[in-house]
């Protein structure tokens, strides 16, 4: 299981070297990897169908509760099937719709590694692994929004969705790291187990808030559904494949995840209808003024979610049904349906749908593939979004306040579905020159597949998709797999009729096509006021926080600079002494030998010595006499290292700043008193700070001392006499590493300002 | 500087220095000395050249940028690790090898001693980056 979710990254790492070799072609290499995985996770149908779940573990990290561990049960296989089985048929058709683009193999590598990150999501047993995947979705669709990236509205929109998901990702963190301590393991499955205990747990509510805002975000509820339209820039095979099937629903599959753990409470069902409906209703309404193929679809996108969201936050035994085959169906239709905007747009370079008609000569076969889609999203009879539609009406049915909304989502859905599907083929006429043609068959694979599943979804359901439905629908509620019939046919009952009606206002609106555009353009100052611009005012205002902190901080000065580290170091000093309230003594008294008194007077004098120098050279020359003193007590104190070291920093450092000053501005610009004063106080201040906790360090009882263990062990373990070396290289390899790491930071920076060379100002 | 006795004394100081950074490198384990006095040391070496003569011709002598010493050493340090990686022991840990030379001269070799070498090319690196890029700085002509 391990290996299936890695081989994407695996196949993305290698997929540079086979464009290499095989140019193009690689893609289609590409595409046998979701193939194969498609086909390895349906070997599992008849063991999840019956109930089983298999967990499969490795270790990873066991000190922080990270296990490599995958659980495979319905809802999970439902998810895998879907994102491996799309996967495939997205990067076949990325084959076409890309052909010629230098940069495919990118996106194609970009596309494996959101597909192995989502497979990790949904497979995970672990609420870490389940958050690293998480992120790792966030990240790879940036790529893929991103992907045309010279354009700004692209980066902008990539950007957009990277924040808004991440931010939601902080917010799911902090709420998986609540659950995973109020549960007192960080296993779903064991989490599962537990069930509803948790609902009593005192931190409930915060954890609850937590991960719904998560995956509110990541699943484009109000008020985050503002970048899911935004990200309709991605090339149309990311948005088929992310922002329709499968990234979007991962906000969707956590609240399924964990509703047999957090679900079944009034908090949850309020809040889970509710947003669910709010979106629903934002969804709808921002689609009716919309014109172009895929921010229709992107809309009715966002209402389709808000419909799940809802389903789950009903939570009974209907509506989580419902919420399964209403997922299943929308992932058929809608990727099919962006994919043929696709060739749409492709063929004829074209993307309004005013300007589009009569393509059914043209194109008959993605004709027919997208009527089938569309009558699936209309949800007509003998189609799977019918069945779907149904099952989704039945649970609601009692419950007007949800019902309401419900109808007039789907009437928006008919709508949609005549002017993105039927019209730019059957009716009207086209008003673009130049002859389209049929799309290349790489194009048209998924569409036909999708269609073709929409199909038997909707002629036979019960043996196209009844037994995981009832398995993921069992998942989801935490209970056994029980049997439910999906029929093709329900004969009249309650629901038939509401679609009926459905179907008939549906008919109207398209004929009122024109009034409804007309209402959504009114809407539209509206949607000014909308998150979208709250989103920009922050953004806006963090640059200008950044540019204020920058100026107030950097100002340039390299006293000034100096001057901050050093009180920022006396005012942490400072607060930690009030905070420990105690004040330091000195415990332990080393007596002063006269060799040392006489070095500290050399060290006082030479510190004086270089405050009242009147040139830098003798101001070097005074630094230096303390250095040599120090390091002389170095060898006094038998610390032969530390002063042989000393001493060649001192003298290594003399040069330096002897280049350096060559440079500077003269010297008697500093000699103005009020600087110097305050030059004064902060030395006063960091000199006394600095000995006073030199004077603490030194009363310290480290309990018990390890350096007894460092000599003992130093020439055993270490094969070394010199201790200190054997701590620096051996023992405590790890620190010095860190220490050579950020020296050569230091310097590569110090390289790189040296040598940028910025016309400056010139001092008048 | 053109002092001619600075010069002449550099040709001389110049690989003593060198042979006497390499020298504590080596014996660091045992008696004091190291890695990092002794990319010091080296680096006072190239220091001494530079100041006797001048910087390019420093530069010349060694043959290699002063970034590449930097991310040599970043890696060797880095790669001792890989040892203990391979044998799934905890992060760093030490290995070591016992060249007999002769029955009572054993030598132990381990990775600390690639490890202090790669401290040592950073030391050098680090300093002489900064010393010789200031040395060479010029204000920009504005």
């Amino acid at each position: 299981m391990l290996y299936a979710v890695i081989s994407g990254f695996v196949a993305a790492a290698f997929l540079p070297l086979m464009h290499r070799f095989l140019g193009e072609r690689a893609t289609l290499v590409a595409a046998l990897v979701p193939l194969g995985l498609t086909a390895w996770f349906a070997t599992f149908l008849s063991r999840v169908v019956s109930g089983e779940v298999l967990v499969f573990q490795t270790r990873w990290v066991p000190e922080i509760h990270l296990e490599l561990a995958f659980r495979l049960d319905g809802l999970a296989l439902l998810f895998a099937l879907l994102i491996s089985g799309i996967g495939a048929l997205v990067i076949l058709y990325t084959f076409a719709y890309l052909r010629g683009n230098a940069h495919q193999h990118r996106f194609v590598l970009a596309t494996l590694m959101f597909m192995a990150s989502m497979l990790g999501v949904v497979l995970s047993d672990n609420l870490i692994l389940l958050f690293v995947f998480w992120e790792l979705t966030s990240f790879t669709s940036y790529l893929l929004i991103g992907f045309d990236h010279e354009q700004e509205e692209s980066r902008k929109a990539a950007l957009q969705a990277l924040l808004v998901t991440g931010l939601g990702g902080l917010f799911l963190l902090g709420g998986l790291l609540l659950l995973g301590q109020a549960a007192g393991t960080f296993s779903l499955t064991e989490i599962i187990l537990a069930g509803g205990a948790l609902a009593g747990h005192a931190d409930y509510p915060v954890i609850l808030g937590l991960i719904l805002v998560g995956a509110f975000s990541k699943s484009a509820q109000t008020p985050f559904h503002f970048w899911l339209p935004n990200a309709m820039q991605a090339p149309t095979p990311a948005s088929a494949y992310l922002h329709s099937s499968t990234m979007v629903k991962a906000g969707v599959y956590l609240l399924a995840r964990l509703s047999p753990v957090l679900g079944g409470t009034e908090t949850w069902a309020w809040w889970l209808t509710g947003v669910g409906v709010l979106t629903l209703l934002t969804g709808a309404l921002m689609a009716s003024a919309q014109v172009y193929l895929k921010r229709l679809l992107a809309y009715t996108t966002v209402a389709a979610l808000g419909f799940m969201v809802m389903l789950l936050g009903i939570g009974s035994a209907s509506a989580v049904q419902a919420a399964v085959v209403f997922l299943m169906a929308h992932a058929c239709y809608k990727a099919s349906l962006f994919l043929i905007a696709g060739i749409i747009t492709h063929e004829t370079g074209e993307t309004d749908v005013r300007r589009l008609g009569g393509l059914v000569r043209f194109m008959p076969v993605a004709g027919a593939c997208a009527i089938v889609a569309a009558l699936s999203l209309a949800g007509l009879p003998l189609s799977f979004g019918f069945v779907a539609k149904e099952l989704v009406y039945a649970s609601v049915l009692d419950r007007y306040m949800v019902f309401v909304p419900a109808v007039l989502a789907s009437l928006l859905f008919v709508l949609v579905a005549f002017q993105v599907g039927i019209k730019p083929f059957l009716f009207g006429s086209r008003q673009s020159s130049g002859t389209p043609h049929e799309a290349p068959p790489a194009m048209l694979l998924g569409p036909i597949v999708l269609g073709l599943a929409c199909l038997a979804g909707g002629f036979f359901p019960h043996a196209f998709a009844g037994a995981l439905a009832a398995s993921a629908a069992a998942a989801i509620q935490g209970g056994p797999v029980s049997n439910f019939n999906l029929e093709a046919w329900h004969g009249v009952s309650p629901e038939f009729v509401a679609s009926a009606v459905t179907l008939v206002l549906g008919g109207a609106a398209v004929f009122a096509a024109g009034s409804w555009v007309r209402f959504g353009n009114a809407m539209k100052p509206l949607a000014e006021f909308g998150p979208d611009r709250a989103y920009f005012a922050t953004l806006k205002g963090l640059n200008l926080l950044a540019v204020w902190q920058t100026r107030v901080l950097q100002s340039g000065s390299l006293r000034r600079y100096v001057a901050m580290i050093v009180l920022a170091m006396v005012g942490l000093f400072v607060l930690s002494v009030l905070r420990s309230g105690e004040l330091p003594v000195l415990k332990r008294n080393t007596p002063l030998t006269p060799s040392v008194l006489i070095l500290g007077l050399l060290i006082m004098l030479g510190a004086v010595g270089s405050t009242i120098a009147t040139s830098r050279i003798s101001a070097v020359a005074a630094l230096g006499v303390v250095g040599f003193s120090v390091s002389l007590i170095y060898v006094l104190h038998g610390a032969p290292d530390l002063a042989m070291t000393q001493l060649v920093v001192e003298a290594l450092g003399a040069v330096l700043l002897v280049s350096a000053f060559l440079h500077l501005p003269s010297f008697h610009d500093r000699k103005r008193w009020v600087g110097r004063f305050q030059d004064a106080v902060v030395a006063i201040m960091g000199g006394l700070a600095m000995t006073v906790m030199t004077l603490m360090a030194n009363d310290v009882e480290l309990a018990p001392s390890i350096a007894h263990y460092f000599a003992e062990t130093s020439v055993l373990l270490g094969h070394g006499r010199n201790i200190v070396n054997v701590i620096l290289v051996d023992f405590r390899a790890l620190d010095t590493m860190g220490e050579i790491t950020v020296l050569a930071i230091a310097g590569a920076s110090a390289l790189a300002l040296l040598k940028l060379r910025i016309p400056g100002k010139r001092r008048s | 500087m053109g002092s001619l006795i600075l010069r002449k004394a550099t040709r001389y100081l110049f690989p003593v220095i060198m042979m006497f950074s390499i020298y504590l490198l080596l014996r660091g384990h045992n008696e004091p000395g190291g890695g990092f006095v002794g990319g010091l040391a080296a680096a006072s070496a190239f220091i001494l050249n530079q100041l006797a003569f001048d910087v390019r011709s420093t530069k010349r002598l060694m043959n290699v940028d002063s970034l590449t010493l930097i991310g040599v050493g970043l890696m060797m340090a880095l790669g001792s690790s890989v040892f203990s990686m391979l044998y799934g022991q905890a992060y760093f840990s030490s290995h070591w090898v016992t060249i007999r030379i002769t029955p009572e001269w054993q030598l132990p070799i381990g990775t600390p001693l690639i490890f202090d070498i790669g401290v040592y090319l950073v030391v050098l690196g680090v300093t002489l980056a900064i010393l010789l890029s200031i040395s060479n700085f010029r204000k920009p002509s504005s």
